[in-house]
C-alpha cells in the first residue's frame, strides 16, 4: 500500500540553493531560515536588503536571495542606517553575532537603537568569537572556558557578560527587544514569531526592533550538537532569561 | 549666478547641496564644523537624509551604506577624524562603490591642532586604510576652487566607483572669499547596474562585499582596482600654471601653499626673477608628466608645503636626480608668509644648486639656524 507523496518541508523562497559553510549542529543555519521564512511569509524578499557582519555569519549573503552588503566588523548598524535614510521604504536588517555587535560594534549598535532607526537586528548569542576560533566574547560566561579565558572567565580580570536586549530595551527609541532561543523546536517556533514582530515592527515604521536569539557553537565549546543544546538551555538561559524586554505601545497592538 | 562672499566650509556644503549630494553624515571636528552645521539645515529642508552619527566610525560607515545603495553621498572630517574613516575608505575603496569625503586639515599628529596644515598629503595620496588601493585626491586653494572641485569630486567618483576625496586645509576652510556657486543640479539617482537597493521585481539580486576569500579572486580584484587607477592617471590629471613659459626654476606647492607661493612668484616676477609656478589640483594622481617635461627645460625645483615634505617626495620621483630639487615647509599648523618664499627664491637664483643636495636635509640646517 502506498500513501501520496506530500511535500512538507521544503527550502523558503528566502534562500538561495546554495549549502550553508556553518559547523554541523550550529543554530546559525535554523536562524537563517527563520529569517528567510519570515520574509516570504511578508513578501518582503524583494524590498530587503541584508547587511552581513565579521564572523561565522559573514558570508551569510550567499543564502538570502535578497540583495545584500557586507559590513567592516561591527559597523553593520551604522552601514544599514545609511542604506534605510535614503531608501527608507526598503526593508533592511542586520545579521550580528556578539563579537561583531557587543564588543566592537557596541557604539554603533546603541546608537542606531537610540536614533530609532527603522532596523531589524537580529543578534546571535553563542557565548564567543566564531570565526577567529572560538575566543571570550562580552556574552561568555563568567567561568566558561575559551581559547582566550583557558581558565575559565574570571570576571574580576575579564569583565562580566553584557546583557544586550537588557540594555538596548532602555533606549526610547526601540520599538521591540526581545531575547529567544534556538535550543528546542517550542522556543525555535517562539523565536520565529519574534522575528516576525521584528520585521513587522520595522515595515509600520515603530522604531529599532531586536532579537537576540540564544545560539550554540558545538565546534568551539567541544560539545557535540545534542550537548550544546543542553548548555544553552541549562546554562545560557539562565544567565541571559528569555522574554520582552521592550514592545512599544505601536509594537504591542499588532496582530499577526 | 553673481559672485557672492562665501565662506570656504559652507560654500563646500552648499556645492555639494547643488551637485545633487543626497546623503550627509559626519560628526563635529574643527575646523571643518561649520559643514556639518549647514548641512543639518540645508539637507532636512531640501528632503534629503542628514544623520550627525556617533562618531567618524559611524560616519564613514553610513556613506558606505548609502553608497552601496547608489546615491550620491558626502562625509566630511578633520585630520583626526579622517583616521578614524580609514577603515571605511578601505572597505568601500575593495567594495568599489563611488563616495566623497571632504578633509579640512590641521596640525597633528596626534591631537595636534585646529591650525591650517597639509599634513594629511600621505594618508590621502598614499595610503591611510589598509589593502591596495586609490584614491582621486583633489587639492583647492581657494574658495572658488573649493566649490568647483567639491562637484567634480562628484562626477569623478561615480565616474570611476572610487573614492574621491577633496583636501584642502583649515586656511581654505575658514576664509571668505567671493565665489560663484553652479546652478543646482536635478537630484538623480544613476542607474546603476551594481547598486543593492533592492530587487523591486525587476532583476536577480545583487551582493556587493570587499571579501574576496579565494587569493587569486582577491588578486583579480586588485588588478581590476590597478588597471581602474591607470585610467585615472592617465585621464584625470588637473593641474595650473603660472609663469611656465620662461621660467628658469619652478615652485611647486598645493592648496594655500600653492597660493601663498604664487604671491611671491608675482613679487619675484617684478624684480625680474624669471620663476614660475605648478599647482598641482589633482595631488592624486599626481602630475609626473607636467614634471618631467619641465626637467631638462629648467635649472631647478622648490617644493613648498605646510608638512616636512611629503609632496617632495612624489616630486623627486618626477625628477629622478635630473634637476636639483629644494625644499621649504612650514608645520604644525604654521603657515608660511610670501617673505618666506619670495627669500627662498632669491636663495635660490642667485645660489649654486646641486642635484646632490638632500633637499629635506638642507631644509631642516637652515631652520635650525632661524
Amino acid at each position: 500500500m502506498t500513501t501520496p507523496n506530500t511535500l512538507v518541508y521544503e527550502r523558503p523562497e528566502g534562500f538561495t540553493d546554495t549549502p550553508t559553510h556553518y559547523c554541523p549542529g550550529c543554530t546559525h543555519g535554523v536562524a537563517h531560515r527563520l529569517i528567510a521564512e519570515v520574509l516570504e511569509e511578508m513578501d518582503l524578499i524583494d524590498k530587503t536588503i541584508g547587511v552581513a557582519p565579521v564572523g561565522c555569519s559573514v558570508f551569510a549573503y550567499n543564502y538570502f536571495d535578497t540583495d545584500f552588503v557586507e559590513a567592516p566588523h561591527g559597523r553593520a548598524p551604522a552601514m544599514a542606517t545609511g542604506i534605510k535614510r535614503v531608501l527608507p521604504d526598503r526593508i533592511v536588517f542586520t545579521y550580528q553575532g556578539d563579537g561583531d555587535l557587543a564588543s566592537i560594534g557596541m557604539g554603533e549598535i546603541v546608537h542606531a537603537a537610540a536614533r530609532g532607526e527603522n532596523l531589524t537586528v537580529i543578534f546571535i548569542n553563542n557565548a564567543n568569537f566564531g570565526m577567529t576560533g572560538g575566543q571570550m566574547a562580552p556574552t561568555t560566561l563568567p567561568g566558561m572556558k575559551t581559547t582566550s579565558s583557558p581558565n575559565g572567565r574570571d570576571v574580576e580580570t575579564q569583565g562580566f557578560p553584557i546583557r544586550v536586549a537588557e540594555m538596548l530595551s532602555t533606549l526610547d527609541g526601540v520599538g521591540y527587544c526581545v531575547r529567544r532561543s534556538l535550543h528546542d523546536p517550542k522556543n525555535i517556533r517562539l523565536a520565529k514569531k519574534a522575528i516576525r514582530m521584528a520585521f513587522e515592527t520595522q515595515v509600520r515604521g515603530l522604531g529599532f526592533s531586536m532579537v537576540e536569539l540564544l545560539s550554540t557553537c558545538p565546534t568551539n565549546w567541544g560539545m557535540t550538537p545534542v550537548e550544546s543544546l543542553k548548555f544553552v538551555e541549562q546554562h545560557m538561559v539562565p544567565a541571559y532569561p528569555l522574554g520582552d524586554y521592550k514592545v512599544a505601545a505601536g509594537v504591542a497592538q499588532i496582530k499577526i | 549666478m553673481t559672485r557672492e562672499l562665501w565662506k570656504g566650509n559652507e560654500a563646500i556644503a552648499e556645492a555639494a547641496v547643488r551637485a545633487g549630494l543626497e546623503a550627509y553624515f559626519g560628526y563635529p571636528i574643527t575646523p571643518q564644523t561649520e559643514i556639518l552645521e549647514y548641512l543639518s539645515r540645508r539637507m532636512p529642508e531640501m528632503g534629503r537624509a542628514f544623520v550627525q552619527a556617533e562618531s567618524e566610525l559611524g560616519a564613514i560607515n553610513m556613506v558606505y551604506g548609502a553608497a552601496c545603495a547608489g546615491v550620491r553621498v558626502m562625509s566630511t572630517s578633520s585630520s583626526p577624524g579622517v583616521s578614524l574613516m580609514m577603515e571605511g575608505l578601505s572597505y568601500i575603496a575593495g567594495t568599489e562603490v563611488p563616495a566623497v569625503l571632504v578633509n579640512v586639515m590641521r596640525g597633528g599628529p596626534g591631537l595636534g591642532n585646529i591650525a591650517p596644515s597639509q599634513a594629511d598629503y600621505n594618508q590621502a595620496v598614499h595610503g591611510g586604510g589598509h589593502g591596495d588601493y586609490h584614491n582621486i585626491v583633489l587639492a583647492p586653494a581657494s574658495v572658488q576652487e573649493a566649490i568647483d572641485l567639491t562637484v567634480l569630486s562628484f562626477d569623478l567618483a561615480e565616474k570611476y566607483r572610487t573614492i574621491c576625496m577633496v583636501i584642502l586645509d583649515g586656511c581654505v576652510g575658514q576664509m571668505m572669499e567671493p565665489a560663484k556657486m553652479p546652478e543646482m543640479r536635478p537630484m538623480q539617482r544613476g542607474n546603476w547596474d551594481w547598486a543593492t537597493d533592492g530587487r523591486m521585481g525587476k532583476r536577480e539580486r545583487r551582493v556587493l562585499t570587499s571579501i574576496y576569500l579565494d587569493p587569486i579572486e582577491e588578486e583579480k580584484t586588485n588588478l581590476r582596482l590597478l588597471s581602474r587607477w591607470k585610467t585615472i592617471q592617465r585621464e584625470e590629471v588637473r593641474y595650473k600654471e603660472y609663469f611656465l613659459d620662461d621660467a628658469e626654476f619652478v615652485i611647486i606647492g598645493f592648496g594655500t601653499a600653492g597660493r601663498v607661493a604664487l604671491s611671491a612668484v608675482r613679487q619675484a616676477r617684478q624684480k625680474g626673477i624669471k620663476v614660475g609656478l605648478l599647482r598641482p589640483i589633482t595631488v592624486s594622481p599626481f602630475p609626473f608628466d607636467v614634471v618631467e617635461r619641465l626637467v631638462g627645460r629648467v635649472s631647478g625645483f622648490l617644493v613648498t608645503e605646510m608638512n616636512s615634505g611629503q609632496m617632495l617626495d612624489d616630486v623627486r620621483l618626477a625628477v629622478k636626480g635630473r634637476a636639483p630639487v629644494e625644499f621649504y615647509g612650514r608645520m604644525g599648523g604654521v603657515v608660511p608668509f610670501t617673505e618666506e618664499l619670495l627669500h627662498e627664491i632669491e636663495r635660490i637664483s642667485s645660489g649654486k644648486l646641486s642635484v646632490e643636495t638632500n633637499p629635506r636635509d638642507a631644509w631642516l640646517e637652515r631652520m635650525a639656524q632661524v
